[in-house]
């Protein structure tokens, strides 16, 4: 009788967490809406959105739905809330609504053929966002829309070159790096990408001193960074895989009575609003964008795939670098 | 013969060995840093690697020794990673929204309002442990899971960045030339050893931890105790939430407190509280607690490569556990002492393994009626 008592009040209590957690994302939870105009020809496209993580992840979101609203399509829009099952159900009820193409940025990498092939017998053409499959036959989608995270690498140790220009810097260059999450594909990339350009072009003048991960957080990259400063005092360079880590290290690198952007020049990478308002003051001396804003690239893919034309298999999204005196005016442009 | 006496009742004193491994830790940087203990002063504070210890380790501290009592009766609390994230997460939003972000009246109401909520989610889970009768980590999972939900439909998904000088002055601010947060931490660890080693209640939540039955048949109110130590426990991991938000000036609803109950249950072990409740130390606690921090900050700067962090970090914690183990303790050293003085290395394991089985055994009969 207790036991039974207990587990209903258990019960109660995760539902009522459950449904805590559902309120958390009630804004898009898993419902379908259709926005556009309607038109009898316009084109439908299915999108499976990941979910809504981080406020990258809500631009481009955000992006999809007003391109396909201003190229006038008719956009079925579904959020995955981070599971590959309720991708999968929504790739398979855009098929049975019968959608001209069908677009998802995928939650995982693997386990996606099944459904793929679904979409191919029912002749629905497929394009990848942001993110990859690994497949075992290539045929399965037409196309990927999104970032080349090797290239944003090599483009950070790029514009390091014109910074260390700018600020006329002479000698040795002893780079600290705070890397993105452990094992995560935009941090080993944009690793691999600045240190391809590193060997080749600067072997014997740039040095990574110390590297370790920040986590992609903010805490993580003003802790690390306090105890870089401790073990490297001579560090000159920060290079932060992504901006939340750099506007950290900035907090610690003020608390050693240092000067960002003078005593430590510092490039990072994504772009994100704060980035911006760090660059703007003077914080951050250059940032290479990641662009989330895909959705009028993936609207022009959408019609040439509709059309039958080819296009490549990777479309890379179309991203700008920024140094400090563009930081100002591109600040009130920034929406994520 | 007197220094002998001395050193075994040093070895035996229940702080020797988190201390014993917060100085090996600490000497270890010596090489890497040369200036390690070094601190000097920097724009009007002092500045170095043991105050970057204690400035990020502080709310560490603070989960730590709230989760101290809760396991001290025998409980455990998931939910303190997900408190800390809905209080940073309520009061930065707050502070966002105010048109002078500096005043301090609206500060002061960011942090109540925070707090109020970290209140509120340690009542729910006294309410469930203790009423219920549900397991406290099913309970506490609840909010853990659910909590972080919250968290960020408060900031939208967003991380929520705040510019505001009597806010940031609690978890990277300075004060007497000292980071303000050591004297929140001090403030929190004195008033809760005053009140359970100075009153009984200490020795009543000792007690819950050892046998609620018995307890409450001697006239002790178990449930009002255990409660208690729930909402303590989110209390601390409340202000350890405002600490965090901060620290950095930004409430980050997805990453702000993850893993720390983790990290401070590991804390509170090394620190010598028995996870079968019934004995707990506070000190031991910060010691644990100090111990971690200073492990990750050590990681930073001896340069472990990113790829093996984690394994560093395993092999360290393992070690720490298996100093902590008497029996581990009886079978090396005895081994080693045996041909010197058989009698006195035999004689210590046999000492505290009954003391292991009786707590084991105490602690099985509640476990079987509640499940």
């Amino acid at each position: 009788m207790l036991n039974r008592r207990n587990f209903l009040t258990a019960a109660i209590g995760v539902a009522a967490a459950g449904g805590l957690a559902a309120c958390a994302k009630k804004e898009e939870s898993g419902s379908t809406s259709t926005s556009g105009d309607g038109g009898s020809k316009a084109i439908t496209l299915g999108f499976s959105q990941v979910g809504s993580e981080s406020g990258w992840r809500s631009a481009n979101t955000d992006s999809v739905k007003s391109a396909a609203k201003e190229a006038g399509y008719r956009l079925q829009f579904s959020d995955a809330q981070q599971k590959q099952e309720n991708q999968i159900s929504a790739i398979r009820s855009f098929i049975s609504q019968k959608v001209d193409v069908i677009a998802f940025s995928p939650v995982v990498v693997t386990g996606w053929d099944a459904v793929l092939k679904e979409a191919k017998a029912a002749k629905i053409p497929v394009v990848l966002t942001d993110r990859s499959v690994e497949t075992s036959d290539e045929s399965l989608y037409v196309t990927l829309v999104g970032s080349d995270f090797t290239d944003e690498g090599r483009r950070a140790a790029k514009i390091l070159e014109k910074v260390l220009e700018k600020a006329g810097h002479k000698g040795p260059v002893k780079i600290a790096q705070l890397e993105g999450t452990t094992g995560a594909a935009p941090a080993i990339e944009r690793a691999k990408g600045f240190k391809e350009v590193m060997e080749a072009d600067h072997k014997d003048d740039w040095k990574v001193v110390v590297s370790q991960t920040g986590d992609f957080t903010r805490a993580g990259g003003k802790q690390v960074m306090a105890a870089f400063l401790q073990s490297n005092p001579d560090i000159n360079v920060l290079y932060a895989h992504n901006d939340d880590m750099a506007i950290g290290a900035i907090q610690s690198i003020e608390a050693a009575g240092k000067k960002p952007g003078k005593d430590i020049l510092i490039v990072s990478v994504d772009g994100v609003k704060d980035g911006f308002v760090a660059m703007s003051e003077g914080k951050i001396n250059a940032i290479v964008e990641c662009n989330p804003l895909l959705g009028p690239q993936l609207m022009e893919v959408v019609q040439k795939v509709k059309n039958g034309e080819t296009v490549e298999r990777w479309i890379k999204t179309k991203e700008s670098d920024f140094m400090q005196d563009q930081a100002k005016d591109a600040l009130p442009t920034r929406k994520y | 013969m007197t220094t002998t006496s001395r050193w075994r009742a040093l070895t035996h004193h229940h702080l020797f060995w988190p201390v014993a491994v917060l100085v090996v830790l600490l000497l270890v940087n010596v090489p890497f840093t040369p200036d390690f203990f070094s601190i000097k002063m920097t724009d009007g504070h002092l500045y170095g690697s043991l105050v970057s210890i204690v400035l990020f380790g502080s709310p560490l501290i603070l989960v730590a020794v709230g989760m101290t009592l809760v396991i001290a009766t025998g409980g455990i609390d998931l939910s303190v990673g997900a408190v800390v994230a809905i209080t940073g997460a309520l009061a930065c939003s707050y502070i966002s929204d105010q048109a002078d972000q500096s005043a301090l009246a609206g500060v002061l109401l960011a942090m109540g309002l925070g707090l109020l909520a970290a209140v509120v989610c340690g009542l729910w889970n006294g309410f469930l442990v203790a009423r219920m009768g549900i397991q406290p980590i099913i309970a506490t999972l609840i909010i853990m899971v659910a909590g972080r939900g919250v968290a960020q439909l408060i900031t939208d998904g967003q991380i929520i960045t705040i510019n505001s000088e009597p806010y940031k002055l609690i978890g990277g601010g300075y004060w007497l030339t000292l980071p303000f947060s050591i004297f929140v931490v001090a403030v929190v660890v004195a008033v809760t050893v005053v009140l359970t080693r100075r009153t009984a209640l200490g020795l009543l939540v000792e007690s819950v931890g050892g046998n609620a039955e018995a307890s409450r048949l001697v006239g002790i109110r178990s449930r009002r105790i255990k409660i208690m130590v729930y909402v303590f426990c989110a209390l601390c991991a409340g202000i350890a939430g405002l600490m965090i938000s901060s620290n950095t000036s930004a409430a980050d609803g997805n990453n702000a407190g993850l893993w720390i109950e983790l990290d401070a249950i590991l804390a509170v072990v090394i620190g010598g509280t028995s996870l079968l409740g019934g004995r707990f130390s506070i000190g031991g606690t910060v010691v644990g607690a100090l111990v971690i921090q200073t492990l990750t900050t050590t990681i930073y700067t001896i340069g472990v490569p990113t790829q093996t962090n984690l394994v560093f970090k395993a092999v360290v914690v393992i070690i720490v556990c298996l100093l902590q183990s008497p029996k581990f303790r009886a079978k090396v050293f005895s081994a080693r002492l045996g041909a010197k003085s058989g009698a006195q290395g035999g004689g210590s394991p046999s000492a505290p393994a009954p003391a292991g089985t009786t707590a084991a055994a105490t602690e099985a009969a509640p476990k079987m009626e509640v499940s």
